[in-house]
């Protein structure tokens, strides 16, 4: 047997059991507390409220819409780093990287700019006549859509980037000398080879844009309500602490599913081995 | 089994004063060479030369400046590498990592909307020729690298390509298993009749494959011809001592008699050549001799150099002796090795006998002349 690494992890163990698998335990426990001892009556209350079932919904609609736009900008982006050069590759990881960089609060300020009244979205819509009167796209959930897109973007480029820089151009040779054409390499060579990195890149922008709090409580505003706004309230507002641990579980939970199902479809022969 | 070798269509290639750059460096220039239908060409070069390139301007992956390339009768300067209907063997194969045998080896079939029936028989008569009946539904990487590249090799000539390109083929397999299947790559082609371009660094593979070979130097070619013309006649210095090994002797051109010439070696021995050179007296040349035409002796003589041996290794039925003249440039001998050869010991002297009837002399190159690659 070879050398075990366990003492080694040993305090980063430590801190995960203090700080992360204790506090949820906790947060499972409460859920299911109730002044007679344990009940699922928090659950019952949760989805028994018709409400709060349409806000588990639109939190998961929205992940998936932020699945769908990420991708369909991020794989360009992706390929278009592929076919680069150093210095444009460069550039490429750059300009992904800095809107990680910047802080949370200052990039929903920005994008409050982008898409009020007086933003370039509707000053462009006003000079091109395609509209009469000034719009916001304040507290919409398309604005909400457009900033969870470019928030989470990097979520996805970077695992793509990562599995095209390992990924010979022969391939997209191979097929075209085969007679495919541009349509067909994307969609039976080259979409394929990116499938595992686009099974990582759809977990992390769901996760976390179906658990984020700031940007949509600022661009979705009150009439938007998601997920972690309604654990919010819960615990800011109504201090119903085992609701808002019941909540927090449904969501953990669902979440949690959609991770296993895309690490089984990963695991699938022909998407092993080759990224 | 229908008989694909009347189906295969056989085509002339032929390429001329082809030229490509990169970045303003030309990579190949004035690039002429013709395949007749049905041969075996190979491009042969180290690793730098252009070879690749000019591949790959034939495939199509790349417009090159200048030069046409027709094959058969149509120009394919305006055929984009789609619709060229050539098949290619890429270098580390390029096998869809996703797709298992079948499907990659179906996939110009796809490409070409053959019907589903036929794709279908198509692929079970390709796994049949190249021996993988039963790996159909293996994924690539469950395959070893000789496999892996009987399954390029099929997925090349699947769609019945006019032209099959081959860009170093073996070189990612063992030397055991590189002769194999070079043996059942020459077999198909026979049995095809295809027109095959290969592409190649390793001299014994151009050398066992090909009809004829095209030498290529820093993006030029240096001589085409068969290979037994390219080790017996090299046209150039570089032809010389890339194809088998040659030692280098430098001199200068002495004496031109009718039928015979004089050249005085630069480590002050004379060589008589029996036949009249075309050079002018006094100009610098270099001549080379192959190992199996210096012959050992203990006896001074004619044409004779005194060398100290500094090792004599047995290479199965040859003898190879590496030895040192009295300048210290290196000398190699090799002879046929026999129940009564004497295995000189290291360090002693002897006389090496240059065969003046089969050695080259060329005009001579400034020192940066590139080495062989072995």
């Amino acid at each position: 047997m070879k050398a075990s690494g366990f003492p080694y992890v040993v305090p980063m163990l430590m801190l995960s059991v203090a700080f992360f698998a204790t506090p949820l335990a906790v947060l499972v426990g409460f859920s299911f507390s109730g002044p007679g001892g344990a009940t699922v009556e928090h659950y019952g209350r949760f989805f028994g409220d018709a409400f709060n079932f349409r806000v588990l919904v639109s939190t998961a609609r929205l992940g998936l819409e932020t699945v769908v736009g990420t991708t369909l900008l991020g794989v360009p982006i992706a390929l278009l780093y592929w076919h680069s050069g150093r210095t444009t590759r460069q550039v490429i990881i750059f300009l992904t990287l800095i809107p990680m960089l910047t802080s949370n609060v200052v990039r929903t300020f920005a994008w409050i700019v982008i898409l009020g009244r007086q933003g370039p979205i509707s000053e462009a819509l006003m000079a091109l006549g395609l509209t009469g009167s000034p719009i916001s796209l304040m507290f919409t959930e398309f604005g909400l859509l457009l900033a969870m897109c470019q928030i989470d973007l990097p979520l996805i480029i970077l695992p793509l980037v990562a599995i095209l820089s390992r990924t010979p151009v022969q391939f997209t040779e191979a097929a075209q000398v085969s007679g495919a054409g541009p349509w067909r390499i994307l969609v039976t060579v080259l979409l394929p080879l990116m499938l595992p990195g686009l099974l990582a890149g759809w977990i992390l922008v769901f996760a976390s844009t179906s658990s984020s709090f700031v940007t949509q409580a600022v661009i979705g505003g009150a009439r938007n309500v998601y997920v972690p706004q309604l654990i919010y309230r819960e615990v800011g507002t109504l201090f119903d602490w085992p609701l808002a641990s019941a909540i927090a579980v449904v969501l953990l939970v669902s979440t949690g599913c959609l991770l296993v199902a895309m690490t089984m479809i990963s695991r699938h022969r022909r998407l092993v081995g080759h990224a | 089994m229908p008989d694909i070798a009347t189906v295969a269509d056989r085509k002339r290639l032929s390429v001329r004063g082809v030229t490509h750059s990169y970045g303003g460096q030309n990579a190949v220039s004035e690039i002429s060479f013709d395949v007749e239908a049905g041969e075996i060409v190979a491009l042969l070069g180290p690793s730098g030369c252009g070879k690749s390139t000019v591949l790959r301007a034939i495939a199509g992956l790349i417009q090159p400046k200048a030069g046409r390339i027709v094959l058969g009768d149509d120009d394919l300067a305006h055929i984009s590498a789609r619709s060229r209907g050539i098949g290619m063997v890429f270098q580390n194969y390029a096998l869809f990592p996703h797709l298992t045998v079948s499907e990659n080896i179906a996939y110009p079939l796809a490409c070409q909307k053959v019907p589903r029936g036929e794709r279908k028989a198509r692929v079970e008569e390709m796994l049949a020729l190249v021996r993988l009946g039963d790996y159909g539904n293996r994924l690539p990487r469950e395959l070893s690298g000789g496999q892996q590249q009987r399954v390029a090799v099929a997925r090349a000539i699947a769609a019945r390509p006019s032209l099959l390109l081959l860009d170093e083929p073996f070189g990612a397999l063992d030397r055991a298993l590189r002769f194999d299947l070079q043996v059942e790559l020459l077999h198909l082609q026979k049995t095809l009749g295809i027109t095959t371009l290969i592409v190649t660094h390793d001299q014994e593979e151009a050398q066992s494959l090909a009809n004829r070979l095209v030498l290529m130097n820093k993006g030029n070619v240096e001589q085409i011809d068969t290979p037994m013309a390219v080790y017996d006649r090299p046209k150039t210095l570089f032809v010389n001592t890339f194809i088998g090994q040659a030692n280098m002797l430098h001199g200068t051109f002495t004496e031109l008699q009718t039928a015979s010439t004089n050249i005085a070696l630069d480590n002050g021995f004379p060589l008589n050549l029996p036949r009249r050179l075309n050079f002018t007296v006094g100009s610098k040349v270099t001549v080379t001799v192959r190992p199996e035409e210096v012959r050992l002796s203990s006896q001074p003589g004619e044409n004779t150099l005194p060398a100290t041996v500094t090792v004599s290794v047995p290479l199965g039925p040859t003898l190879v002796h590496d030895m040192v003249l009295a300048d210290g440039s290196g000398l190699r001998a090799s002879e046929v090795r026999g129940p009564s050869t004497l295995i000189p010991e290291p360090g002693m002297t002897i006389f090496a006998e240059i065969d003046t009837a089969r050695c080259h002399v060329f005009p001579a190159v400034p020192e940066s002349m590139p080495s062989t690659e072995r």
